[in-house]
């Protein structure tokens, strides 16, 4: 089964992977951060209190994360089509996965940007400082490390879902390991996949945290 | 002259679930320019959020704030942004940006006004030079000592030359002696640059140190206010002589970290050692441990002492003990 052709399918599965899974999170961050944000600023001790505003994004975050990514997938497949032409393939499995992640990215968003210390967002009101500059050069800076970690998170978790997504002819490793393990019983090439999906993870996880650790200024 | 600080009847309520709290129930104070003006209070009394008002932080429920005649709830939101810039806050928990440096830090409020970075940097550092940190510019706040905080949080707070400096209970996480280093060096601010300053603390210590004038809260109401002496030497209200007397219950509390065992063997049990050494030194000595027997008129067992502070009075009071055929021996860590 090691023919050159295989080898050459699980490196282009791979790329695909790696394909949906950044693209779909950096859309998603497109989303979600200021979804986060927004949270947070309209949150009842928020800087700018707005119960309908945080109700809403509340409610659509909420139900968004109940709805399992295998239904997600299905259920979407309307809009799929209707914004990539088609509902199979990698580029259409952006898709559903940015819906998916992008109010799961607001969640964490929104919890790094809670663990910034009050008195310090207190210390930049009493100099003047707008909401914009709060939230630019405070809120955000200040919880680097947390968001990176985040970042990371969120990664694992959608490249998780992009796996998922071969059920539906969603394309990268999740494919090939449905097609060859679930439907032609080479189990050999199934275990490849998953070990390559778990290395894959691995190494997003080490940027990660490294990136956090070297951006963090609080360590003495 | 016109006061640069109005308090007019302002009061400010906190609506909860099922209570209403209300902090302040109608304070009325004025505060002249150049004035070091304390407001003390117990824990809870309501000074904090008075000091808030202030700067409008908190807007108050009724009453007006007025600052160098001008009312702060008649100004816009972006007038009261600029207005700020002239009051700037320093808190007890110096509330500094862990991500930036001590000179981004400073420049920080320099950045909210607008001013270009390189004059940012050169004002910076001026200000680093006055608090006395210039060698910690590059460091960040983790790697800084409290009272190194408190003083980037001074820096900070001068950068673009306020009228006015509000210190929210600005050392209490401070020990004594750093307490009283930054409070020189808030004296010396208002002497220099003519910064009214206003004090919220708890400790009456802290407005004996600097202050010129005192407003004492209690339970939302100003119980009491004028100069400092007068306020100290003739307390009119229970809540002043609360706050002075208090202090004059209080025994000073051994700071000294040296302590010794000494060993009776020859003494009389009739000879007040310890007493003596007390006169003679004219410092107290703290006993940790005392363990003596009066056997046929002799002193036998040990004692531990806690030793002051000062390292003259310590040597001397060791030396004071040895004279007396005791056996003294230092101990290690005994203490703190």
């Amino acid at each position: 089964m090691w023919d050159s052709g295989t080898i050459q399918m699980l490196a282009e599965g791979t790329g695909v992977t790696l394909y949906m899974t950044l693209t779909s999170t950096l859309i998603a961050y497109v989303l979600g951060l200021p979804m986060g944000i927004a949270l947070v600023v309209t949150a009842k001790d928020g800087l700018r209190p707005n119960a309908l505003i945080y109700k809403l994004l509340d409610v659509i975050v909420n139900i968004t994360r109940s709805v399992p990514f295998l239904i997600l997938l299905i259920l979407v497949i309307p809009l799929t089509r209707l914004i990539a032409g088609k509902s199979y393939g990698a580029t259409a499995t952006i898709v559903p996965l940015t819906i998916a992640a992008a109010p799961f990215i607001a969640r964490m968003v929104e919890s790094s940007l809670l663990e910034v210390d009050k008195g310090v967002i207190e210390a930049a009101q009493s100099m003047g400082a707008s909401l914009w500059t709060i939230i630019w050069k405070v809120l955000l800076v200040e919880a680097r490390t947390s968001l990176i970690v985040g970042a990371t998170i969120a990664l694992g978790t959608i490249l998780g879902y992009s796996a998922m997504s071969g059920v539906v002819g969603g394309g990268g490793l999740g494919d090939i390991a449905i097609r060859y393990g679930y439907y032609r019983y080479e189990a050999g090439i199934m275990w490849v996949t998953v070990i390559l999906l778990v290395v894959l993870v691995q190494i997003l996880q080490v940027i990660g945290t490294r990136l956090s650790k070297k951006l963090d200024r609080r360590s003495r | 002259m016109e006061p640069i600080i109005q308090i007019q009847n302002v009061s400010k309520s906190f609506v909860g679930k099922d209570n209403t709290v209300e902090a302040l129930k109608g304070i009325n104070l004025d505060i002249e320019k150049g004035q070091i003006c304390g407001i003390i209070g117990m824990s809870g009394a309501g000074k904090s959020t008075l000091v808030r008002c202030l700067n409008f932080l908190e807007k108050p429920t009724s009453g007006t704030v007025l600052i160098e005649g001008r009312d702060l709830s008649k100004l816009s939101e972006s007038e009261l942004r600029r207005e700020r810039m002239n009051i700037s806050m320093i808190f007890q928990h110096f509330n500094l940006l862990m991500q930036r440096n001590v000179i981004d830090n400073v420049c920080f409020p320099l950045e909210i006004a607008g001013v270009k970075k390189k004059e940012a940097r050169i004002r910076a550092k001026e200000l680093l030079e006055i608090v006395g940190l210039s060698e910690k510019a590059k460091a960040y706040p983790a790697q800084l000592s409290g009272g190194q905080k408190q003083r980037v949080a001074i820096a900070r707070a001068l950068a673009n030359n306020p009228k006015i400096l509000l210190c929210d209970e600005a050392t209490s996480a401070l020990d004594p002696t750093t307490t009283k280093s930054i409070l020189e060096l808030l004296k010396q601010i208002n002497e220099q640059y003519g910064i009214t300053i206003v004090i919220i603390t708890h400790e009456m210590a802290v407005v004996q140190e600097i202050c010129t004038q005192v407003a004492i809260i209690e339970e939302g109401n100003l119980a009491e206010t004028g100069s400092v002496e007068e306020v100290f030497s003739r307390p009119r209200t229970a809540a002043a002589k609360k706050l002075v007397f208090q202090e004059d219950h209080k025994y000073a509390v051994m700071e000294g970290k040296r302590c010794i065992r000494i060993v009776f063997k020859e003494n009389s049990s009739f000879e007040p050692v310890i007493g003596n050494m007390v006169l003679a030194c004219k410092a107290p000595a703290n006993i940790l441990l005392a363990d003596t027997k009066d056997i046929g008129g002799v002193a036998h067992g040990q004692m531990i002492l806690q030793l002051p502070e000062d390292q003259a009075i310590a040597d001397k009071m060791i030396h004071y003990l040895e004279e007396r055929n005791l056996t003294v021996e230092e101990l290690k860590d005994y203490v703190g």
